[in-house]
């Protein structure tokens, strides 16, 4: 039951993440909707495990073990795009490239 | 489980291991080494990753079936398998010989001598080169559904900071675009990755061959996954972030990008859709995503004919031949049942992939060359070119001569097999697309042409740039790819999932 | 039923703070969601049964992308960067719709999932004692899917080659990120103070734990990385240059360490990271220890960002 709840929740924050990645305008509010949306996907994941508890685990620990390895992929993601927009901050607008 | 019986470990299962694990190990070890000991590893890496290509097709095309290697001894579903089949082979030659064309050819560029300070420029480009490469050796063997999203991060990790190694603002902004484009990629496609597992309990895709069914779950995760993938390929209407990424990035750089890395994700749509789901009846998507293959191949070749900018050009014609790879998928549905028609579709698209990588990374070279012995990349004023750089011309024309689909050229070679395979299954629609881009292509070489051999300044004088003839030689492979005979295309059709599934002998 | 309750507490306060997230005007707004978002999560991973995801989700998702947002948040608002023009009402309109189709099939596919559920839990356990390990997500992560795990490592490692070669002109060489002075009072400069010695000890608890129960390296790496950030922006701590050996060598001596087992695995056994015979637990061990510490610097790396423009040397 409160496996279907999360995954339910899952899909509703893929839909809120996607939302905000397609319709804010912000660089960093797009970041931020990426990691909604990652969040969402890995819920869905969870619930997944959830309901392939058995063996006396409370969850299947494939998936378990490849949310784990997809939320660090994930951060390194989120860093790299941090800085390629605080890169683009500091660049500032008076410079430009040359023709 | 049938899993033991359908993936096997075969003798030589250990090259496909070391065609991943050298470059990803070179890219671990360049951090410490520093740039000048870097680019001497990626050097000598190069005839290392020539071999073990040339291994893995010889070793396929031997015994006529995949190599596996069962990672750990575990096999799937708990354990994780590489599986290299021909398309495998065929793509990973073809990565080895660019990726070995554009480490030569960037030493000029990117080479730290002896007793040097190092260079921030030097060292992230080798050190993303072997990524890369690591990579897209991964995608090409990898037979697990995760272990491929791991595989795209890596080429996404790589490729992006590749984009704006110049450090100039507007390949920032390209490379911020590029990089949000591919993290929503991956993530629907992850999101897939989870309902596949839901609904069958593994991401092997052989043993996903099996099993699929039509249920929603498949529907919906598939479709994710595709347009994940479409985001990362660059199919139009996801195009918007290629053109400034590729043509922003340093020429070395857009080679790969071009040849290599947008072909990373279309291989994985492929293996999705007659790999994981070999059964599905799906000729209504195939033929949108043909349709959205068949406007990028019309609207980027026009596109690339308005360009005032050489390197934009080639960037706009790279979305107009990925439009050609798609062309694959209805005729590749079409012809299920008949496995001649079938091999004609697969050879088409597959010798599109290897034959534009050759050309696409000759053009980038020669443009890179051509805008720097220039000053500028403006199509307007490269009169005088052709005399001061004639081997950067040549290169540029006979890609340009595969681009366009001319006989003898590799490009002739798989636009004609998938023309004909359009014909065969009554989708005359597919050829005239086929013919009208030819002429189109036609059209942006011939005046890049025709203006650079005019006379004029030229801009520069003496000896040509010898790199030219890294580039000349990729060019000339895309052109030998036509004179092969057709049944050394034998290759690519070994371990199709299709034919498995479809019952097929 | 009380635990359905809380499902739907928590699922309610995940839907807003998102919700919440998504319409703010600011940044900071946004980013102070996002970390609440991140706790809550780590609460709904509990009640899924994964506590080793709630703890990764409560160190990484909330902690250091917190960590990381708020100093992008701070530093943007001082330098904005142009933002693309936002869609009008009808696009907007327009994109809602399609979100919440996407959304709406997303929930049926999960509906429609196959009953029983497929799942590997079974032959994890059946698998478990040729692992050495005790905890079933260790063993899927150090054995089963080794090579996963792996090249996740080595993912992180070209993340810091990515992040590096943002450096811009005259950076090269230098000490990451911005520099920070020393703060003699105040809550940082107590928790920066305070915090790691403890840190350190939960850290090495957790690693050593997560043998056999949850726990492991990723999340001691993430609370180490957390420690040293703090003392970092306490001005306590001075990260290495980036041109030092020794950092580079602590960046891939993890990935480089596995790959070399890997190896070894070949040669010896015949498969690559297959552990030799006998061996399996004191290399598992070594390769825990060396990943823990590699991934350590790598995430606080990431998170300090290249070096700035000037070399303050």
């Amino acid at each position: 039951m409160s496996a279907t709840l999360y995954g339910l929740l899952g899909a509703a924050l893929v839909g809120i993440g996607l939302f905000g990645l397609l319709a804010r305008p912000s660089p960093l509010l797009r970041i931020l909707a990426f990691n909604l949306l990652g969040g969402g996907v890995f819920l869905v994941f969870g619930a997944v495990a959830r309901r392939g508890a058995g063996a006396g685990f409370p969850g299947d620990p494939v998936p378990q073990a490849i949310i784990l390895t997809g939320i660090v992929v994930a951060f390194a993601a989120t860093t790299l795009a941090v800085m390629l927009l605080l890169r683009l901050s500091a660049e500032g607008e008076g410079r430009s490239d040359p023709p | 489980m049938t899993a033991a019986v359908t993936l096997a470990p075969t003798p030589w299962g250990m090259l496909p291991v070391l065609a991943v694990v050298l470059p990803v190990a070179g890219m671990v070890a360049a951090l410490p080494l520093g740039a000048r000991g870097a680019e001497r590893l990626t050097l000598a890496l190069v005839p290392f990753g020539l071999l073990i290509a040339l291994g893995m097709a010889a070793a396929t095309y031997a015994s006529g079936a995949p190599l596996v290697h069962l990672l750990g001894h575990w096999a799937p579903p708990l354990g994780l398998a590489f599986r290299a089949d021909g398309l495998s082979a065929a793509m990973m030659l073809t990565a080895a010989i660019v990726i070995g064309a554009v480490a030569l050819f960037a030493r000029a560029g990117f080479g730290t001598p002896a007793g040097a300070p190092e260079r921030r420029e030097a060292l992230s480009f080798w050190a993303l080169l072997l990524a890369l490469w690591g990579g897209i050796n991964l995608v090409l063997v990898a037979d697990d559904l995760f272990t491929l999203y791991v595989a795209l991060e890596l080429l996404s990790f790589a490729a992006v900071p590749l984009v704006c190694l110049d450090g100039g603002r507007a390949t920032l902004e390209a490379a911020l675009r590029y990089l949000m484009f591919a993290l929503l990629g991956s993530v629907l496609y992850l999101l897939g990755v989870a309902l596949l597992y839901g609904a069958y309990g593994t991401l092997d895709i052989v043993l996903l061959s099996e099993r699929t069914r039509a249920i929603p779950a498949t529907i919906v995760a598939v479709a994710l996954m595709t347009a994940g993938l479409l985001a990362k390929t660059a199919l139009l209407p996801l195009h918007l972030w290629l053109p400034p990424a590729h043509s922003g990035a340093p020429a070395a750089a857009s080679a790969v990008l071009s040849a290599l890395v947008v072909k990373g994700s279309f291989v994985l749509l492929v293996r999705l859709w007659f790999g994981v789901m070999p059964g599905l009846p799906v000729p209504a998507a195939a033929q949108i995503l043909a349709g959205l293959g068949a406007a990028a191949i019309i609207l980027g070749s026009a596109a690339a004919l308005a360009q005032a900018r050489l390197k934009l050009l080639v960037a706009y014609s790279t979305v107009a031949q990925i439009g050609y790879l798609f062309l694959m998928f209805p005729l590749l549905a079409a012809a299920l049942g008949t496995p001649e028609d079938a091999a004609r579709a697969w050879t088409g698209g597959v010798l599109q992939a290897v034959s534009h990588a050759f050309a696409k990374a000759a053009m980038f070279l020669a443009v890179g060359l051509m805008a720097k012995g220039l000053g500028h990349d403006r199509i307007a004023d490269l009169a005088g070119a052709g005399r001061a750089m004639p081997l950067c011309l040549l290169t540029f024309g006979l890609a340009g001569l595969s681009l366009m689909g001319v006989p003898p050229s590799g490009g002739f070679a798989a636009k004609w097999l998938l023309l004909t395979s359009a014909i065969e299954a009554g989708q005359w629609w597919w050829a005239l697309v086929i013919l009208g881009g030819g002429l189109l292509t036609g059209a942006y070489v011939y005046r890049v042409l025709a203006t650079a051999l005019t006379a004029g300044p030229g801009g520069a004088t003496g000896r040509e740039d010898s790199r030219a003839w890294i580039a000349l030689g990729l060019a000339l492979i895309s052109v030998a790819l036509g004179f092969l005979p057709l049944g050394a295309f034998g290759l690519v059709q070994i371990g199709r999932l299709d034919l498995a599934v479809g019952g097929v002998p | 039923m009380t635990g359905l309750l809380a499902d739907l507490a928590i699922g309610a306060a995940i839907l807003a703070l998102a919700a919440g997230m998504v319409a703010a005007r600011s940044a900071f707004t946004a980013t102070a969601f996002f970390i609440a978002y991140g706790l809550l999560l780590g609460l709904a991973w509990v009640r899924l049964g994964a506590v080793d995801i709630a703890l990764t989700e409560a160190a990484i998702g909330a902690g250091l992308s917190g960590v990381l947002l708020l100093t992008a948040a701070a530093r943007l608002a001082a330098r904005p960067v142009a933002t693309e023009r936002a869609p009008g009402p009808l696009l907007t309109a327009l994109i809602a719709l399609c979100c919440a189709a996407v959304a709406v099939a997303i929930g049926a596919a999960i509906l429609s999932l196959p009953e029983p559920t497929p799942s590997l839990a079974a032959e994890v356990a059946a698998n478990l004692p040729a692992t050495a390990l005790g905890n079933p997500v260790a063993g899927v992560l150090m054995s089963y899917r080794a090579l996963d795990t792996l090249l996740e490592s080595a993912v992180v490692v070209l993340a810091v080659v990515g992040v590096w070669s943002l450096t811009p002109p005259g950076g090269w060489g230098g000490f990451p990120g911005p520099f920070h002075l020393r703060v003699e009072s105040g809550p940082l400069a107590l928790l920066a103070r305070l915090l790691p010695p403890i840190g350190i000890v939960i850290a090495l608890h957790i690693l050593w734990v997560g043998k056999d129960a949850p726990g492991g390296k990723f999340q001691a790496a993430a609370i180490l990385a957390a420690m040293w950030l703090l003392a970092w922006m306490a001005g306590l701590a001075t990260p290495p240059r980036i041109a030092s050996r020794r950092l580079r060598f602590a960046v891939s001596a993890g990935a480089g360490l596995f790959l070399a087992i890997g190896v070894a695995g070949a040669l010896a056994e015949g498969a690559f990271l297959a552990y030799p015979a006998g061996w399996t637990k004191a290399l598992v061990l070594a390769v825990e220890f060396a990943l823990t510490a590699s991934i350590a610097v790598a995430l606080a790396l990431l998170v300090m960002g290249p070096p700035e423009e000037e070399d303050r040397a």
